[in-house]
């Protein structure tokens, strides 16, 4: 029952308008009326080889799209309509589908492998079309060169969709043996060895078993290195990406193989062309990626050891490596530091530089230092360029006492050179320098920092005479400020910056007047060195910080006002509004945070929240986010006063409670409504309806992204705290979307760590929820209402406890509620929580816990709890 | 010119944005504060500065000096809650903290079960005190409020130094005896640690607490620039006859004053209490019978009694205890006003019992107290100081009835074996 389809597909992609669009409108029209069908015309038309090339993609994608989308409820709800359509129409789409593979037309070849990739995601975890990877596989001997190109093109796809749980080993055997055969130098036909290395490094994952064999392993090894020489540069390149892949998947089984790599990358980046020798670098960089990961839990308290032990790969092949990475910094570019999204050979090779720095510390300074010397005071500027470079790469990583020699010597030298050198790189470079120089070796955590109160004003000095020089230049130099102001945000009213605020706050209020200020992300950086001085600022420099208000509420109200905008101006207007919104929130929490200027800053407060309230009326996410978060900032500095703003905030609060899609505003909002709840805390009651309709709301929707549900329930918590006794009413909505929540976390088998992170985030939510209820209700006659659900709250707690998963965030929220239930619930728990397996067992072993913190929890816990028993 | 990969971030552009730090400040800031209230909800509500049992109904003391002014905002006002307890300011304090000791009644028999129920131990002679730290500093008050030191300590917020745990607000409450000799503050008890409060607690677990968490402190070093005063633990033993032993004759590094005696189940509570006992003789105590303002031993006991609008003499218990009266021409002739404290002498052979109740009849006008009182004498202390004047409780008594109870336990134990 095909329908015919060619015309529309070809009007769809028609340039007039009227129709495209009326095409589009059928479409749509077909699609619901008849979903079988329709889909059944698509992959006839994708099949069929007299059709015309474009209707044949666009059938493909369009069936693609079917099937699958970004949004992870609607990719479900995608899965669950194909999964339900009848058989024999899935059947006869797959069929169509399969004979595409025959098909000359390359594009519809590679089409029809895409859409089986994704009706495989679909249906190989409902065990369905177990049949498919034997029939793909079945005669890929006898099949025509295209053929066996689609097929592992297939194998690819399928592989990058499916799970590698979902494919038994037996099929991941055959999988793994028709890849590496196609990737074979034997292999005749580049087409099939570039499906199939490309194909491999989609299969490596499940390679899991191959890999611990040692034959197999030696087999695909040597394969995949063979590739890398093949003569085809695009094979080439798609070798050292399995190389990449390899390098993170499988680190701990490099070792045999490194001396071969290293000849084999080391060729590549010295000789081959620009995207081969990218991924030979990028195998050291993710080298170095494994063993600063593995390093680092060596050193962490908690574990004491890694899972994979460190084999030192970079520090055995630290004297050949660095020497091939300083090489490549001399192949800079032109243009480089012009364009946003360069990368090159030089930039791979410094940022690998820095990793390399950061791997093995200390003993990569001997082995730059030579290169520096030689370089830095070359005619040519390449060399100048590429001996700054190199000293920045290496500033994280080796200890103060090793580099503040150095960076002492070199200090004067980059300042000359920021202010003199003629050549654009260079000062950019070493602009970026300084700033390295003030982020690792300045601040309350470095013993002895490099800057003095004698050698900063010099330092200033030029850093601010920089920030006229081109906007790349200037960009630089507003970063290498942001790093000199953070090194004193802990140092109290001596700090050195104390004299310029004056003269800092001048420059960069100019720099983001600059007429070329959107060049280069000029503006954005002088706005976030603004934040970084503010930041710093004390009893002393709080009234010029004071000063700034008024100048920023000036620079709002001119984009609030503006009218009839292009869209390109729209944009830039944006990003201006939420640097404006982002300036205002670090004042406000800077100066609610210095007594002496609290007071003082409060008299802006009607003036700015009127500002705010007018750029709600802009449609776009970031300006709202950072205003929503300036209002909770002010929310919290002005406490109960803040109830006059709400008649008018209300509603864009709502608006903020209701937008799902960008669901970073809703997480902001849910955390502005906390901060409201704080500073008002009775006063928000007569919000509370509309609030807690919206969350619940929000909690039942399965479009809502998971990662908000956490704080909508720690703002259960606060408004409870908030209001008190009269959170009654709303106990018969949260408590059993609380209580199906906890059931669901506390059984949760996490089988990721960033599975097992956000159990951990939704299980602290629950709890700060019911800590805030049970909180609230305290010593109110209603209190009885809550004693119901306190089997179910222990309950949830023993299930943890017995689960062992919990960290130490949620540790402390159970030690917590625990206290809580005795608290507020007295001599009503006091046997519950004494029968409670866990509730003993877990305060003895927090009481004597290396954090004070959740000692103390355990202190209040035990405290309540012998006050409930005994009373 | 391609990008770099997805994951590779350039070592030249910046790690994380301003944006992304000041979302990321926000939501910490969000988490610290809700964490903060936290705390001190559950600081407040059910700590010390509630009201104890009957805060409404318990008639005002009239002072007679500056405490006036407060009485009217504390007492007689039903929804007085923790909250405002906690802001309370300058006199209102002192008044409040002059009604939050625990008193012990004075031992006039002995209570069953000694040895099973009770801890004993060898009261420090001194000054008894509330000492309370927070906010940077140490404070003791007196029974009667007013201010004894005030100074650093290493008590938990008990100076102005970095202290990583807890708000700087949340306070910790002792109490205490201030013993002048070697001017150490030897504590009894525990009422509150940390701002969590210790008050339903039982004896039991409130002496488990201040001795492992007053050791951790560091308040029982020796004194020095930012810890003014030492902070002992007195030994606390159980009732049985070796602690009984211990307490009466043991050394110990301070001045006796008799024996205090804890009931291990009883919370702690404001005022007079049947649950501790003080008890007292001439071996281990220098003062067994009262002195008069001259600090002389009056040939005829002396009682401090509070006046009554009705004429009648009470104690300080609640409910008081008329034990007398005094006749409208006198109260007229002295001068004296309602709620008074006034010193009585009492003729022996007037004292006795009337329907179980004592009955002073006659007294006899000695004079007012000093200003510094600032309660009358409770029953038990003067049928105790009538005891120790003409038939005392003796150490005897006490070791006699701890044996009779043990022998008692070992009949009971013999019962069992031999039904097995």
């Amino acid at each position: 029952m095909a329908l015919e389809v060619t015309q529309i597909l070809l009007n769809a992609q028609s340039i007039d308008a009227a129709t495209r669009n009326h095409a589009e409108e059928s479409l749509k029209q077909i699609q619901e009326q008849n979903l079988p069908a329709f889909l059944l015309s698509l992959s006839a038309e994708l099949a069929n080889n007299n059709k015309p090339i474009e209707s044949r993609k666009l059938a493909g994608l369009i069936l693609k799209n079917a099937l699958d989308a970004k949004e992870l409820h609607r990719k479900n709800d995608l899965a669950q309509r194909w999964l339900s359509l009848d058989l024999a129409t899935k059947t006869q789409i797959k069929t169509s589908l399969l004979q595409t593979f025959s098909s000359p037309v390359s594009d519809a070849r590679s089409t029809a492998a895409q859409v089986i990739a994704k009706v495989a995601g679909i249906e190989l975890p409902h065990n369905q079309w177990p049949e498919l990877i034997g029939s793909l596989l079945s005669n890929i001997h006898q099949v025509e060169t295209h053929v066996k190109q689609a097929t592992l093109e297939t194998l690819g796809y399928v592989c990058e969709e499916v799970d590698p749980q979902v494919v038994d080993q037996e099929q991941v055997n055959r999988i793994l043996t028709a890849v590496v055969q196609g990737m074979n130098a034997t292999e005749t036909s580049s087409d099939v060895r570039l499906a199939a290395t490309r194909a491999l490094y989609n299969a490596l994952g499940f390679a899991q078993a191959n890999f611990t064999n040692d034959m197999e392993r030696d087999y695909i090894m040597r394969v995949v290195c063979e590739a890398t020489q093949s003569s085809d540069v695009k094979i080439r390149q798609a070798a050292f990406e399995c190389l990449v892949a390899i390098s993170s998947t499988y680190y701990e089984k490099l070792a045999p193989y490194m001396q071969d790599i290293f000849n084999i990358t080391s060729k590549a980046v010295r000789e081959d062309e620009e995207p081969v020798a990218l991924q030979a670098i990028e195998f050291w960089s993710s080298i170095c990626d494994e063993e600063i990961d593995i390093l680092d839990d060596y050193r962490s308290e908690y574990t004491g050891d890694s899972d994979v032990p460190c084999f030192y790969f970079i520090k055995q092949a630290l004297p050949a490596l660095v020497p091939m990475l300083l090489e490549t910094l001399l192949k800079q570019e032109e243009d480089q530091d012009q364009d946003e999204g360069a990368w090159n050979i030089a930039m791979a090779g410094g940022t690998c530089l820095g990793l390399v720095a950061r791997t093995v510390g200390d003993e990569i300074v001997p082995l730059v230092m030579p290169f520096i010397e030689e370089n830095i005071s070359k005619p040519d500027w390449r060399g100048r360029e590429a001996a700054t470079y190199a000293f920045g790469s290496i500033l994280d990583g080796p200890s103060p006492g090793k580099l503040a020699p150095i960076v002492n010597v070199a200090l004067n030298f980059m300042l000359a050179a920021l202010s003199r050198d003629p050549n654009n790189h260079v000062k950019d470079t070493t602009a970026w320098t300084l700033g390295r120089i003030f982020e690792f070796l300045h601040g309350a955590a470095v013993e002895t920092s490099v800057i003095t109160q004698e050698n900063c004003q010099q330092i200033l000095t030029v850093l601010l005479q920089s920030m006229k020089d081109v906007p790349n230049v200037a960009e630089k130099a507003c970063g290498a400020l942001y790093f000199l102001a953070q090194g004193y945000e802990d140092e109290g009213s001596v700090s050195p910056l104390t004299p310029f605020f004056q003269d800092i706050f001048q420059m960069l209020l100019f720099v983001t007047h600059r007429e070329d200020a959107t060049e280069s992300n000029l503006r954005t950086s002088a706005y976030e060195a603004l934040n970084e001085v503010v930041r710093c600022s004390n009893d002393e420099t709080a009234p010029i910080v004071m000063q700034l208000i008024p100048v920023i509420m000036l620079e709002l109200h001119q984009t609030v006002e503006a009218q009839k905008l292009t869209s390109d101006e729209r944009d830039k207007q944006n990003d201006l509004q939420g640097l404006l919104c982002g300036c205002l929130q670090v004042i406000i929490q800077k100066m609610g945070s210095i007594e002496g200027s609290k007071y003082a800053f409060m008299q802006y407060a009607d003036q700015i929240m009127d500002l705010l309230l007018k750029v709600f009326a802009s449609r776009n996410a970031t300006v709202h986010e950072e205003a929503m978060l300036a209002i909770g900032a002010l929310a919290y500095t002005a406490g109960p006063n803040f109830a006059k703003y709400m008649p008018q905030f209300y509603q864009y609060l709502e608006m903020g409670l209701q937008n799902f899609e960008e669901y970073q505003i809703c997480a902001i909002t849910v955390g502005v409504v906390g901060d409201l709840c704080r500073a008002l805390e009775d006063k928000i009651l007569p919000y509370c309806d509309g609030i807690m309709t919206q969350l619940l709301k929000n909690l039942s929707s399965n479009q809502l992204h998971r990662s908000v549900k956490p704080p909508i329930f720690s703002c259960f918590g606060d408004i409870a705290l908030a209001i008190g006794e009269n959170f009654e009413k709303y106990l018969l909505y949260a408590m059993p979307m609380l209580q199906s929540a906890a059931e669901l976390s506390a059984h949760a088998v996490s089988q990721d760590d960033e599975m097992l992170e956000y159990t951990n985030q939704l299980r602290n939510g629950i709890l700060e929820a019911y800590s805030g209820i049970l909180q609230g209700f305290k010593s109110s006659p209603k209190t009885q209402a809550l004693v119901p659900y306190a089997a179910h709250v222990l309950q949830f707690i023993d299930t943890m406890y017995g689960g062992r998963e919990m960290d130490d965030a949620v540790m402390k929220s159970a030690l917590g509620v625990l206290g809580d239930l005795a608290d507020t619930l007295g001599s009503h728990v006091g046997p519950l929580i004494s029968q409670s397996s866990s509730s003993k067992d877990l305060i003895e072993e927090c009481m004597v816990y290396d954090d004070p913190l959740i000692r103390e929890s355990a202190e209040w816990a035990k405290l309540a709890i012998n006050r409930a028993v005994s009373g | 010119m391609a990008p770099p990969p997805d994951h590779r971030r350039p070592i030249k552009r910046a790690a994380i944005s301003d944006q992304q730090r000041r979302r990321e400040v926000a939501l910490r800031l969000q988490a610290d504060r809700r964490s903060d209230a936290q705390n001190r909800a559950r600081q407040l509500a059910s700590s010390v500065l509630s009201l104890g049992p009957e805060p409404a109904t318990e008639p005002e003391v009239e002072p007679e000096q500056e405490m006036s002014e407060a009485s009217g905002q504390l007492a007689g006002r039903s929804d007085f809650d923790p909250v405002r307890a906690a802001r309370l300011r300058g006199p209102e304090v002192r008044k409040w903290f002059a009604r939050q000791l625990m008193l012990p009644e004075w031992m006039v028999d002995v209570p069953p079960s000694l040895d099973r129920d009770w801890y004993v131990f060898p009261r420090p002679s001194g000054k008894r005190c509330f000492v309370v730290s927070s906010n940077g500093t140490t404070i003791s008050r007196l029974r009667n409020g007013s201010i004894l030191h005030r100074f650093p300590s290493n008590l938990p917020n008990g100076a102005r130094a970095k202290d990583v745990s807890g708000p700087a607000s949340s306070y910790s409450i002792l109490d205490c005896i201030f013993h002048e000799p070697d001017e150490t503050y030897y504590v009894i008890d525990m009422v509150c640690w940390r701002g969590y409060s210790l008050y339903d607690c039982t004896a039991e677990f409130r002496f488990f607490w201040l001795n492992s968490k007053l050791s951790e402190t560091g308040a029982s070093d020796p004194p020095s620039q930012y810890h003014r005063y030492r902070f002992n633990v007195v030994q606390i033993y159980e009732c049985n006859l070796a602690g009984l032993q211990a307490s009466y004759s043991g050394q110990v590094p301070y001045v006796k004053d008799g024996l205090l005696f804890f009931n291990k189940h009883a919370h702690y509570q404001a005022g007079n209490t049947p649950l501790a006992l003080v008890w007292k003789d001439n071996v281990c105590s220098q003062y067994v019978l009262d002195t008069d303002s001259k600090g002389q031993i009056p040939s005829q006991q002396q009682v401090v009694l509070e006046l009554q609008n009705d004429g009648n003499l009470t104690t300080s218990d609640d409910p008081p205890v008329a034990l007398g009266s005094l006749s409208r021409d006198l109260i007229a002739q002295s001068g004296l006003r309602v709620g008074n404290l006034v010193r009585v002498a009492i003729k022996d052979e007037r004292m006795r019992l009337v329907d179980g109740k004592l009955d002073l009849g006659e007294l006899q006008l000695v004079g007012k107290t000093n200003h510094s009182r600032a309660f009358a004498d409770t029953y038990s202390k003067v049928l105790f100081q009538h005891a120790a004047r003409h038939a005392p409780l003796r150490i005897e008594d006490l070791v006699a009835s701890i044996q009779s109870n043990s022998s008692m336990d070992n009949s009971q134990a013999l019962d069992v074996e031999m039904e097995g």
